[in-house]
């Protein structure tokens, strides 16, 4: 056997560490949970949370009547990683996610009815009946979508990163995949990138435990996502992702790291979805069991968020209903402007394809409706 | 008008887009340090700084995808692969990405990036790095493809690619960066996209083509022309959009067509433009629509066989000659 020489570890330079994971939130208290925060913060925070549920549920009744068709991702149960999270975010910071996306796309600035009608295929909807529940866009409110190949976006949301970089703007990306996009790639291809050129994204691992109906320890030889962010040298945390308030603080953390030019940041937030993977799969059966999701029922980041407020006396049980009642209008009032707004005109199959129609040469090789 | 290179015209066009529009980047493999893998990018770097000519690591679907999200939001990436072969791994990014964010978005973003780099066989470099892929980028939608076959037109239409809003991927020819040729000097020497070039005139047969192989047609031509036929040679210069007027205009004077590509024929750009002859001009025609392509195996290695493999002018000669009935 030939001798082998391995390099000695202590020749390379030294790399900065991932942060330790963290302890769960629920071991701090509540006047260090809520340290910091503005009292009317808090409430439009349990607002927002409220009416990303609410939304989503009167998406799948619209589902179920066949209004919406396709696939239909719903974000029940994840509520308070998008919600903590883009709150910790500026009005002029980029989102980008996959496709359980509704949320997402209003949390950013996009009004429920524009997405109701998207999920309708209307022409009022964001993306003008064109996008559907998967690709949900918003370009005044920063928001860059909605896409549907797992892991797809991490690339794009890297690019964007750069863009922020090369234009010396003072902007974060925040971009957020599945745990399933882990093994992409794409996934490790961009991390790589934003560490070794520090720039400002923010990747959120939405850790729900399946990837579709496959359970993360049976896809991943590492169970700890956080972990992965040392193979590239780069900083990463865990969320608790059942907690508003620790997915807003982990995030902010690295949007201040990513604006002072410290660079990425890889946040695994650890949550649950209490429903199928898509309108089509059921809630429990094959790879999970109802008790399973029931006993995750207990962490419901809604309860769990109102009962802080409760108990501390920001948001009382009766203001909670009222909120809660608000909401539900406006979910309904969603479905029925989704409803009321025309489908897209037929002479839109050929726009909007290319910048212009306006070039020599044929760009469309079947043009449905000439002779 | 100068006398320069293929490579020597595309580094022209790279450097005058970048001085024209601060917001033009290139990235890719060996670009920077290296000056390219086949020196397309040399002396940019200096020029340009690290910000603007940028060394990736080796990792195709990462830095196409970066191209993408940074066009998406307003800057216009010139995203080099070192040949078109290696970009099969960033497809994802330009077919799942690039060509449909306009569309899913209805119009909202704007997609103003350039993929470039050599497409087809050079010699001896086997399966893997001999594939001429054209064909199958320009069937998707939302893309605009581009072969230039000659110094003015890669430069010129380079040019217009990186200024155009839509993603627009470049096939260059391995065997053609040395070639040399006439090109203006102007800064704005700009090709428009979709212009189809008729490279030699002729009233007997059209032989339609396009990137390297406009170099085998007029090599067949001439040889023809001994023989007393005069060959229109039509260069498409441009598969999405395509130049349809040019392609009828050309059937309508010889009423016999050869159809030559350097890819394989099933689902390549020849077959199209076959259903689209018979479709629109089949009255126009006096003999079938013949086709030269690459044999439809992957590229052996060994030199004879990849000879017997690529199309060539005999093989053309051959198919005119059938479409002539001689």
């Amino acid at each position: 056997m030939p001798e082998t020489k391995t390099r000695k570890p202590e020749a390379r330079a030294a790399q900065p560490q991932a942060a330790p994971a963290p302890e769960p939130s629920s071991r701090r208290s509540d006047e260090e949970r809520l340290e910091g925060f503005e009292r009317e913060q808090l409430r439009r925070m349990m607002y927002d949370m409220l009416l990303a549920r609410r939304f989503e549920e009167k998406a799948a009744e619209s589902y179920a009547l066949g209004k919406i068709g396709g696939f239909c991702h719903l974000y029940i149960g994840q509520e308070a990683v998008a919600v903590g999270a883009i709150h910790a975010l500026r009005p002029d910071d980029y989102v980008m996610t996959a496709y359980r996306e509704h949320v997402h796309a209003i949390q950013k600035g996009i009004s429920a009815n524009a997405v109701m009608a998207e999920l309708y295929g209307r022409a009022d909807g964001c993306s003008g009946g064109k996008g559907g529940s998967m690709h949900m866009f918003g370009a005044e409110v920063n928001y860059l979508g909605g896409h549907g190949i797992v892991g797809g976006q991490i690339p794009l949301a890297l690019g964007v990163a750069w863009k922020i970089k090369y234009r010396k703007e003072d902007r974060v990306m925040q971009v957020y995949c599945g745990e399933a996009a882990v093994n992409q790639g794409a996934f490790h291809e961009s991390l790589n990138m934003a560490a070794l050129w520090k720039l400002p994204l923010v990747l959120i691992v939405e850790n729900n435990r399946f990837g579709m109906g496959t359970a993360w320890e049976r896809a991943a030889s590492l169970y700890d996502i956080w972990q992965k962010a040392s193979a590239y040298a780069m900083p990463s945390a865990v969320a608790d992702g059942m907690d508003v308030l620790d997915c807003y603080r982990v995030a902010m953390e690295a949007h201040e790291r990513a604006r002072g030019g410290g660079g990425p940041t890889l946040i695994e937030a650890r949550t649950y979805r209490y429903v199928g993977h898509s309108m089509s799969d059921p809630v429990s059966g094959v790879y999970r069991t109802k008790e399973d999701v029931e006993k995750e029922r207990a962490n419901d980041p809604i309860t769990l968020f109102a009962d802080l407020l409760a108990r501390n006396d920001i948001l009382s049980q009766k203001e909670l209903e009222e909120m809660d009642a608000e909401v539900k209008k406006i979910s309904e009032e969603s479905a029925e402007f989704a409803e009321n707004s025309p489908e897209p005109a037929l002479d839109h199959v050929y726009t909007d394809i290319y910048s212009t129609e306006d070039v020599n040469g044929r760009l469309y090789f079947d043009m449905r409706g000439e002779s | 008008m100068a006398v320069i290179t293929y490579r020597e015209a595309l580094n022209e066009a790279l450097a005058e887009e970048m001085e024209r529009d601060p917001d033009v980047f290139l990235m890719g493999e060996e670009v920077g340090v290296y000056n390219g893998a086949y020196k397309v990018s040399k002396g940019l770097l200096e020029r340009f700084g690290e910000n603007r000519v940028v060394d990736t690591p080796i990792t195709e679907l990462g830095f196409a995808g970066l191209g993408v999200g940074a066009a998406m939001t307003g800057v216009r990436p010139v995203i080099e692969f070192m040949t078109w072969n290696f970009a099969i791994l960033a497809f994802d990014q330009i077919f799942n990405s690039a060509a449909k964010m306009r569309s899913m978005s209805a119009g909202q973003f704007k997609m103003p990036v350039t993929f470039r780099g050599p497409t087809g066989a050079a010699l001896q470099l086997a399966a893997q790095h001999s594939q001429a892929l054209e064909s199958q980028v320009a069937h998707y939608p939302g893309v605009k493809v581009v072969v230039p076959g000659t110094p003015a037109d890669a430069k010129g239409l380079l040019k217009a690619a990186i200024r155009d809003d839509d993603p627009v991927c470049v096939f260059e020819g391995e065997m053609l960066y040395n070639l040399k040729g006439e090109v203006p000097e102007d800064d704005d020497f700009v090709i428009p996209l979709g212009v189809a070039d008729l490279k030699r005139e002729g009233s007997d047969v059209s032989i339609i083509t396009h990137g390297k192989m406009i170099h085998v047609a007029l090599q067949a031509a001439a040889k023809l022309e001994k023989d007393g036929i005069q060959a229109d040679v039509l260069d498409l210069r441009s598969l999405r959009p395509l130049d349809t007027d040019a392609i009828l205009a050309t059937v309508a004077k010889t009423n016999r067509v050869v159809l030559l590509e350097e890819g394989w024929p099933y689902g390549g750009i020849t077959a199209t433009i076959a259903a689209l002859i018979q479709e629109e001009a089949f009255d126009m025609l006096d003999a079938p629509v013949l086709r030269v392509t690459q044999a439809d195996v992957p590229m052996p290695y060994a030199k004879g066989l990849e000879k017997a493999v690529k199309p060539s002018a005999e093989l053309v000669i051959e198919k005119v000659n059938r479409v002539l009935y001689r």
